[in-house]
């Protein structure tokens, strides 16, 4: 079943023209990667899904972005927080909120009207379980979030999108600014989330999308070149610009 | 080329050796002349012409500094919030405001005087009193405060603004619980230099809050800060002895102000901020 569906989207940064008529179909449960080289759009069009491109002054779109039929585009009947809350959203480098560990993970709920102190700290727990740091951290919640490692603060940023419950979870190269064993623990942390909810991210790199993702997209200059099951995309790719990216030819 | 670049590390080391004294000779000479005429009687509760007491001046300072940032640093820093969160970045308005921010800085403080009086004591029949001079100041720092503001919030990194929009909050939460609290520290030290300033005014105070050495008794009451009751006394050309005396309690309370608005912005960074 999918999740998400696009129709002909475009997107414009003032005149010029960075995403080019795409059409996508995001399965829901699953692992659906990104990949392209710098600049082909990837990380814009992610950004579409949750619309956090409303952010960019100049930034204009044409087209439908439907999550679970219903265009969020149309500001009729869409509230963006809402939506926000539907779709989280993970970036690329680790962005914790200079407070406490457990307050950065409270906020999203307080911000959605959770004040029970017992509520909250039931979900500050199971947000850093599902988000496999809660044994590094559980003796020092009040601590800031500041002091952990890279990785951490990355896993830290995880469990605060988790805390509110969304269903799709967006990855913007989520493991680019990390060493190799945090992202590891990040790669195998998708992987069992992927049970409960849809996720699409961003990756630079390939070995990631085939290792975890079970779906691929390859984007080239605002395209969407080929879209399929990741095995396919990396051994019997149709078209000729994936091969050409997939084999290192460019990118 | 050797002996160049030494000349210029001795004049490098010479200037910076110059400034550190020149404060040292300042603040020794201040103390030197001033603390042997440090007597109780300079600090009596009410001021005669034989004590010369600055106690109702140190009252007044208090007074005057909070009435004027607790008028200031509102307008000043939702200026501050407008300018950087709310405002497009090339629109009129904001280039307005900037230019006025600007020219406001660079006015005179005697400037300021004449205006708060013609306006505040005159115009608005305030006469001379603190709430003229404290509104006369407000005034006179709002630049200070508005620029630290916005130096402040453009120091948040964008991450976290995203961070918090991303999990679904609004642009006033995000202002207040995320941007705000992570600036705090900056706008502080815009305040603090804001208090230096106020501490320090004499030009705008003697023609708005008036030169009475008294404690204030409501907010229409004409008083003396300790500034203009230093000046007052050595131009009076009899107290100047006593001036010197008050001249090294305004150096404790300017030096106690600023180490107690560091202590606090320190604490502040420290502290974990609450969601």
């Amino acid at each position: 079943m999918d999740k998400i569906i696009v129709e002909n989207l475009n997107l414009y940064y003032g005149d010029f023209q960075a995403l080019k008529n795409i059409n996508i179909n995001i399965p829901k449960n699953r692992i659906t990667a990104f990949i392209g080289p710098s600049g082909c759009g990837k990380s814009t069009f992610l950004k579409t899904l949750n619309r956090m491109n409303d952010l960019i002054s100049d930034c204009r779109i044409e087209g439908k972005v439907l999550v679970d039929k219903e265009n969020i585009y149309d500001n009729s009947n869409i509230n963006i927080n809402n939506l926000r809350k539907r779709i989280g959203m993970v970036f690329q480098k680790p962005n914790p909120f200079p407070m406490s560990i457990y307050d950065n993970i409270a906020f999203g709920p307080r911000t959605h009207g959770i004040k029970s102190k017992i509520k909250l700290d039931e979900i500050v727990e199971k947000s850093l379980k599902n988000a496999a740091i809660f044994s590094e951290v559980k003796d020092r919640l009040k601590k800031n979030a500041l002091e952990l490692s890279g990785g951490q603060q990355q896993r830290i940023c995880i469990a605060r999108a988790l805390a509110v419950e969304p269903e799709v979870l967006l990855l913007d190269e989520p493991t680019s600014a990390l060493d190799p064993i945090s992202t590891i623990k990040i790669e195998e942390l998708v992987e069992d989330l992927k049970d409960v909810y849809t996720i699409v991210m961003v990756t630079h790199n390939m070995q990631q999308a085939t290792r975890i993702s079970d779906k691929t997209a390859f984007f080239l200059s605002g395209e969407l070149v080929e879209f399929d099951d990741t095995h396919i995309i990396f051994s019997n790719p149709k078209d000729k610009r994936t091969e050409d990216y997939i084999t290192g030819r460019f990118g | 080329m050797t002996k160049l670049s030494k000349l210029i590390k001795t004049l490098v080391m010479l200037s910076a050796f110059l400034t550190f004294s020149i404060l040292f000779i300042i603040i020794g000479y201040i103390l030197m002349k001033g603390i042997p005429h440090i007597k109780p009687s300079l600090f009596a509760l009410k001021y005669t012409t034989e004590n010369v007491s600055l106690f109702p001046a140190i009252i007044t300072t208090l007074i005057m500094t909070f009435l004027s940032l607790l008028i200031s640093c509102p307008i000043g820093i939702f200026t501050g919030i407008f300018l950087i969160e709310y405002s497009k970045k090339e629109s009129k308005l904001v280039e307005l405001i900037r230019l006025t921010t600007e020219t406001l800085s660079g006015i005179p403080s005697i400037v300021y005087g004449l205006f708060g009086l013609l306006f505040f004591v005159t115009s608005l029949g305030m006469g001379f009193s603190i709430l003229s001079g404290a509104l006369t100041l407000s005034i006179m720092i709002l630049p200070l405060i508005i620029r630290s503001t916005e130096e402040a919030l453009l120091a948040v990194p964008n991450n976290l603004r995203e961070a918090s929009f991303a999990l679904g909050a609004g642009k006033l939460r995000t202002i207040f619980k995320i941007v705000l609290p992570t600036a705090i520290p900056g706008i502080f030290s815009g305040i603090i230099l804001a208090i230096g300033r106020i501490v320090g005014e004499t030009a705008a105070l003697v023609y708005t809050a008036g030169t009475v050495p008294q404690i204030p008794k409501n907010l229409f009451s004409s008083s003396r800060t300790l500034a203009i009751h230093m000046y007052s006394l050595s131009s009076e050309g009899l107290y100047t002895n006593e001036a010197y005396g008050t001249a090294v309690v305004l150096l404790v309370v300017v030096i106690g102000i600023n180490g107690l608005s560091s202590l606090i912005a320190k604490k502040l960074r420290k502290g974990e901020l609450n969601g």
